[in-house]
């Protein structure tokens, strides 16, 4: 089963962190990676640019329209995702609790199974 | 379509001297290496100078030689080249037993996750290449690579015997093998995710592998009632969904579609199986898909043969799923009220909590009771549990017959 696991982040909480707080989490995600590289459950992880480099696209009259992001305002952005192949639902949230943020008070770790996938794979 | 005979011929050997191999030596990945060399080897060999009289003995003897050329190489390398490499002679007899199940048992081995021993059998006893099965599976190839290389690291570690285990081991460890195919085949058969139905390689490679075990042990009822079961479910693949991909429930096929040929051996050995001595779960599957085989339309379906099987089926491996089936044939068999009484006692089950499958049975029998209103909702709820796109639009389309 194939499961998004999305990171929802605060800028703001993210600013507040020390930088040994920033360094612990980096590190964690790298070894978070490794982990599930080896594993053989990770299909990809990609992080964002900031939100406020996004561009709101829409089409009106038959022109697009591009204004400046996010499309949103909220205080929480998805700030990047993994996305796993692993055994069941329980094993995506053992190891959604393994991502640092979680442990950070104002940051999100989310997770949805997915419905439907195509395009290519291989990087 | 059909491939030539040389290709068919190694693949089925492949797995046999593998498993050779793998029982003289150990050394799972090595073995492998030097299994692939000598397959290479007959595919530009064969049809040059023609099928050696015994293809099987060939393969063990050219890939135990690449073994030892592979072991001493090594040995070299490490500039300690001495007697245990000619320790390892290869014996010139190849013995009749079909080491396919050697290597199937060890492929399946307990201390494996399922995704795990599914990809390793599909790899080493299903000769897939990594990339096929990532395909299968819509997973990178080097997520797959992943997890079978880590497979073969677990069954070294678990210092595993290369030989068939005996007695109630090898009970318990079949059953594990059953249920790797099992899951193959469903995996081929309703997709867990994605667009895609049917993903009818992987249900025939399951069949295929379902069949060698079959052949092998055709005394296990529980194999043939497995085997069965699949034959019978595969037969109905292509009037199960529409020219568009739209689901088709049981009673609304096209019963002329089914594949004949597919049902009659499933029944004959449904018939087989079941005059053996113990009844085991895959038996008792295959006679509820016989019993609808043998249905020439819906209205004729025995749904008191369904109810009593299911009800057997439930004494022997309790489960809600299959108290949720027995409902379905229940209310069939004494109106919808019954069924919904019996599916009330799900209710408490964790394990069935928001399931699309208790929800869109229960908007079913709903809809029989003429609660039109509850049924909406159920269907509704039940579109949104879901994860296949193909079982959500056919739970939408209920829902949308019943929006006045």
């Amino acid at each position: 089963m194939q499961f998004l696991i999305s990171m929802h982040i605060n800028p703001a909480v993210l600013d507040a962190l020390t930088d040994e707080e920033k360094t612990a989490i980096g590190d964690g995600h790298g070894r978070f990676i490794e982990m599930l590289k080896r594993s053989g459950e990770l299909i990809t992880t990609q992080a964002l640019a900031d939100p406020s480099q996004a561009a709101v696209v829409s089409v009106r009259n038959g022109q697009p329209v591009v204004t400046d992001g996010p499309f949103l305002e909220a205080k929480e952005y998805l700030g990047g995702f993994y996305l796993v192949d692993c055994e069941n639902k329980e094993r995506a949230i053992e190891l959604a609790a393994q991502i640092p943020d979680a442990a950070v008070e104002g940051l999100g770790i989310e997770v949805r199974q997915v419905m439907f996938a195509d395009g290519q794979l291989e990087m | 379509m059909t491939a030539p005979p040389i290709e068919d011929l190694l693949r089925e050997l492949a797995p046999q001297v593998l498993g050779t191999l793998i029982r003289r030596h150990g050394r799972f990945e090595e073995c492998e290496d030097a299994v692939q060399e000598a397959l290479l080897a007959a595919t530009v060999q064969w049809p040059a100078e023609g099928v050696p009289d015994n293809p099987r003995g060939w393969l063990v003897t050219v890939a135990s030689r690449r073994l030892i050329d592979q072991i001493r190489s090594e040995h070299a390398r490490r500039e300690r080249e001495t007697a245990t490499a000619t320790a390892e002679t290869v014996p010139e007899d190849v013995p009749d037993t079909d080491d396919t199940l050697v290597l199937l048992f060890l492929c399946c081995h307990p201390t494996l996750t399922p995704a795990s021993q599914t990809a390793l059998t599909l790899r080493a006893v299903g000769g897939l290449t990594t990339a096929e099965i990532a395909r299968a599976f819509l997973v990178p190839e080097a997520t797959m690579a992943a997890r079978i290389s880590r497979a073969k690291q677990r069954i070294k570690a678990a210092g595993s015997s290369f030989g068939l285990p005996e007695g109630p081991e090898r009970e318990e460890r079949l059953r594990v093998v059953l249920h790797v195919l099992y899951l193959v085949f469903n995996e081929g058969y309703t997709a867990s995710s994605g667009s895609e139905l049917h993903r009818a390689d992987l249900a025939h490679e399951a069949i295929r592998l379902t069949r060698m075990v079959h052949a092998q042990l055709p005394d296990d009822g529980e194999v043939a009632g497995l085997l069965a079961l699949m034959l019978l479910t595969h037969a109905r693949r292509t009037a199960r969904t529409t020219a568009t991909g739209d689901l088709v429930p049981l009673d609304e096929q096209d019963r002329t579609r089914w594949d004949r040929e597919m049902i009659d051996e499933g029944l004959e050995l449904v018939k087989a199986s079941l005059a053996g001595p113990a009844l085991g779960p895959y038996q008792l599957q295959a006679a509820i898909a016989a019993t609808h085989a043998a249905a020439a339309t819906a209205a004729e379906t025995d749904w008191r043969q369904v109810h009593a099987l299911y009800l057997i089926l439930g004494r022997i491996a309790p489960n809600p799923m299959v108290t949720l089936n027995r409902a379905i044939a229940l209310a069939e068999v004494e109106g919808p009220a019954a069924g919904l009484d019996l599916l009330s006692t799900l209710d408490g089950d964790e394990r069935m909590a928001g399931h699309h499958r208790l929800l869109s049975v229960r908007a079913h029998l709903l809809e029989k009771t003429g609660d039109a209103a509850g049924a909406y909702e159920h269907y509704r709820r039940a579109a949104k549990a879901t994860a296949s796109i193909a079982e959500q639009r056919y739970l939408e389309s209920r829902a949308g017959r019943l929006r006045t």
